[in-house]
């Protein structure tokens, strides 16, 4: 059962003065987490299931209409059915998966990266920029983010890549608040002062010594942040502002489904299913990092 | 503590301002000028020219803008719709009721919902009053509220036939839209409940009411209830912003005729001065429920009302 190499006096020694990093010590803690761990396992088989779409079936199989075999109950040879195009549904929703994924963490890659940088600016240049900076936030935290994004796509015009822009803006100012609020924490600690009072240019304290530091907060952020533009991207599809059809996607599935409700229920079930689930496992996953990253804020 | 409250509705102005402003940016990139899009491909382009000049837009950006902003707040004109021909700020207020109704229902069931739920679970730590709610709360957070809805909609209107799925003709019309806005709310509200409750009851204060001997309902109710609901009240506000954008989906899903289908409508259609306003309008009230759960905070908290009433 035990897995652990036999290890030396000496070694168990180090072991027990050696301090772990703590990216080791945040991955054994979080590996207690059960749920977190069934979280991390479900999104990393389903970005595995959206890469290899193509070994399962072709995407031929997505787009390509039947009429013959239109609105069929979900069998051996369609597993999850077919819709009113005669379109197999498993592989629309493998291939939506793809969409669907991309935007999510695509979208908290590029927030997190352009939140970071501003954020991090505002708070440690602080005041007058950070004051611009924040006023700027606030403005576009006062408009509902979805409205926003449907603002954006309107003017871009429909399409993966304006989405994605869309609801970049629309979560880039939660990220600059949570990066600012860190490196105000960090900004006057004596590591700072040091690197400072060594003649370290700014934009180098900033990415060597202020951001390494405030990085738990930021990880949980866009864990959680991916469930958010997932959902945020289905109601765009939903509302006819996603992607083009006939390019599967989640929201955009069940935008169909929507119009054979009565006729097909089981049309909503495996889209509404994935975005529930993916969702639900970033959601997991983050409330486990941020446990793990930081053990006194569990309750 | 007035001039608390002044000086916050005076802080609204630059916000709805800049809003503005930025919508109005991002609307220009529309493609197409009003007078192709209110003629039709039949016109001439004289015809056009004539319509865009009557409307303005022949002018420089910043020019259109100021003209924009000055006819909506001082003479409370947001144009015309360029579908229906109708004054927006009309079409405005004849939808806003019903958002209002949807988004006021489904907080409220929010908070009934969400707020004693979460309470009980923080008090009853680590027993399955805690895990159960706990996990349903984490699975309906992770699902967009029209999903919710399309799925009471298959078993409540389509199998049952309880309630009707489409329109607003009575209450019962509000019943489904408001459950299926309200659940994913409802579970952010009790996660936050509770974890503000059990922050609250880790405090030095309880643990200073239990030692001198205060029953164990007495403490919870009287001592932590009342803190550790004063951060719920503030996150309630907050996320009222979540709740409009659900709002959009839900009211698009049930057929209401709403402030989010409009604008969903008017994005559609390229009807700009709809979007424009519906935005805007959604702003304001976003910001004054903001401002009023401020208030009512600094109202209920003494601590923050000392700092009003003495400084300031």
């Amino acid at each position: 059962m035990n897995n652990l190499p036999l290890l030396t006096e000496n070694q168990q020694d180090d072991l027990v003065f050696k301090k772990e990093s703590v990216l080791v010590e945040t991955w054994q803690r979080l590996k207690q987490n059960k749920l977190a761990m069934f979280g991390l396992i479900t999104i990393f088989l389903m970005i595995v299931l959206a890469f290899c779409a193509e070994l399962i079936t072709p995407y031929a199989n997505a787009i390509t209409m039947n009429f013959k075999q239109k609105l069929l109950l979900p069998s051996g040879q369609h597993w999850f059915g077919t819709d009113n195009f005669g379109r197999d549904v498993f592989a629309r929703c493998l291939y939506g998966s793809r969409v669907s994924l991309a935007v999510g963490f695509g979208t908290s890659i590029a927030s997190l990266l352009i939140g970071s940088v501003v954020g991090s600016m505002a708070g440690f240049i602080g005041g007058r920029v950070d004051n611009l900076i924040m006023r700027f936030m606030d403005l576009f935290s006062s408009m509902p983010a979805i409205l926003l994004a449907m603002a954006v796509v309107a003017a871009l015009g429909s399409g993966l890549v304006n989405v994605g822009i869309a609801i970049t803006i629309a979560s880039i100012p939660t990220f600059v608040r949570v990066v600012r609020s860190s490196v105000l924490s960090i900004a006057d600690q004596e590591f700072i002062e040091a690197a400072r009072a060594g003649g370290t240019r700014t934009p180098r304290i900033i990415f060597r010594h202020v951001l390494p530091n405030a990085i738990g907060p930021l990880i949980v952020q866009s864990t959680m942040n991916v469930s958010q533009m997932i959902i945020m991207a289905a109601v765009l599809s939903f509302l006819g502002m996603g992607v083009d059809p006939p390019q599967p996607e989640w929201g955009a599935l069940l935008s169909e489904a929507k119009e054979f409700l009565r006729t097909a229920p089981y049309l909503m079930f495996f889209p509404g299913a994935l975005i529930c689930l993916s969702s639900f496992s970033m959601n997991v996953l983050g409330d486990g990092l941020r446990d793990a990253l930081d053990p006194r804020l569990r309750d | 503590m007035y001039r608390y409250v002044i000086k916050r509705i005076f802080m609204m102005i630059p916000i709805v301002i800049g809003v503005s402003f930025i919508i109005f940016s991002i609307l220009a990139f529309i493609p197409g000028d009003p007078g192709s899009i209110i003629l039709g491909p039949g016109a001439t382009q004289a015809e056009v020219n004539e319509l865009n000049h009557q409307l303005g837009y022949d002018q420089p950006f910043l020019q259109r803008y100021a003209n924009y902003m000055y006819k909506a707040f001082v003479s409370r004109d947001f144009g015309i719709s360029y579908a229906t021909r109708l004054p927006v700020f009309q079409q405005i207020m004849q939808r806003l009721p019903v958002s209002f109704l949807l988004a006021a229902s489904a907080m409220l069931l929010a908070i009934v919902v969400g707020v004693p739920i979460g309470m009980l679970s923080a008090v009853r730590q680590y027993t399955a009053l805690d895990y159960v709610p706990t996990a349903i709360a984490l699975f309906l957070a992770s699902l967009p509220a029209f999903l919710i809805g399309m799925v009471l909609m298959l078993f409540f209107s389509l199998w049952l036939n309880w309630f009707p799925s489409n329109g607003i003709g009575s209450w019962e019309h509000y019943v489904m839209p408001t459950i299926s806005l309200g659940l994913p709310y409802a579970s952010f509200q009790l996660r936050f409940t509770r974890s503000s409750m059990l922050e609250t009851i880790r405090q030095d204060y309880i643990r200073t009411a239990k030692a001198k001997g205060a029953p164990e309902s007495s403490v919870i109710w009287h001592h932590a209830m009342r803190n550790a609901l004063l951060p719920v009240v503030t996150v309630a506000g907050n996320n009222f912003g979540l709740l409009i954008g659900g709002a959009v989906a839900t009211e698009t899903l049930f057929g209401m005729p709403g402030l989010g289908t409009l604008i969903v409508n008017g994005i559609n259609t390229r009807d700009l001065p709809i979007v424009m306003a519906g935005i805007i309008v959604f702003t304001i009230l976003f910001s004054l429920i903001i401002l009023l759960v401020d208030v009512m905070y600094a109202f209920i908290d003494p601590r923050v009302k000392a700092r009003y009433t003495s400084g300031d």
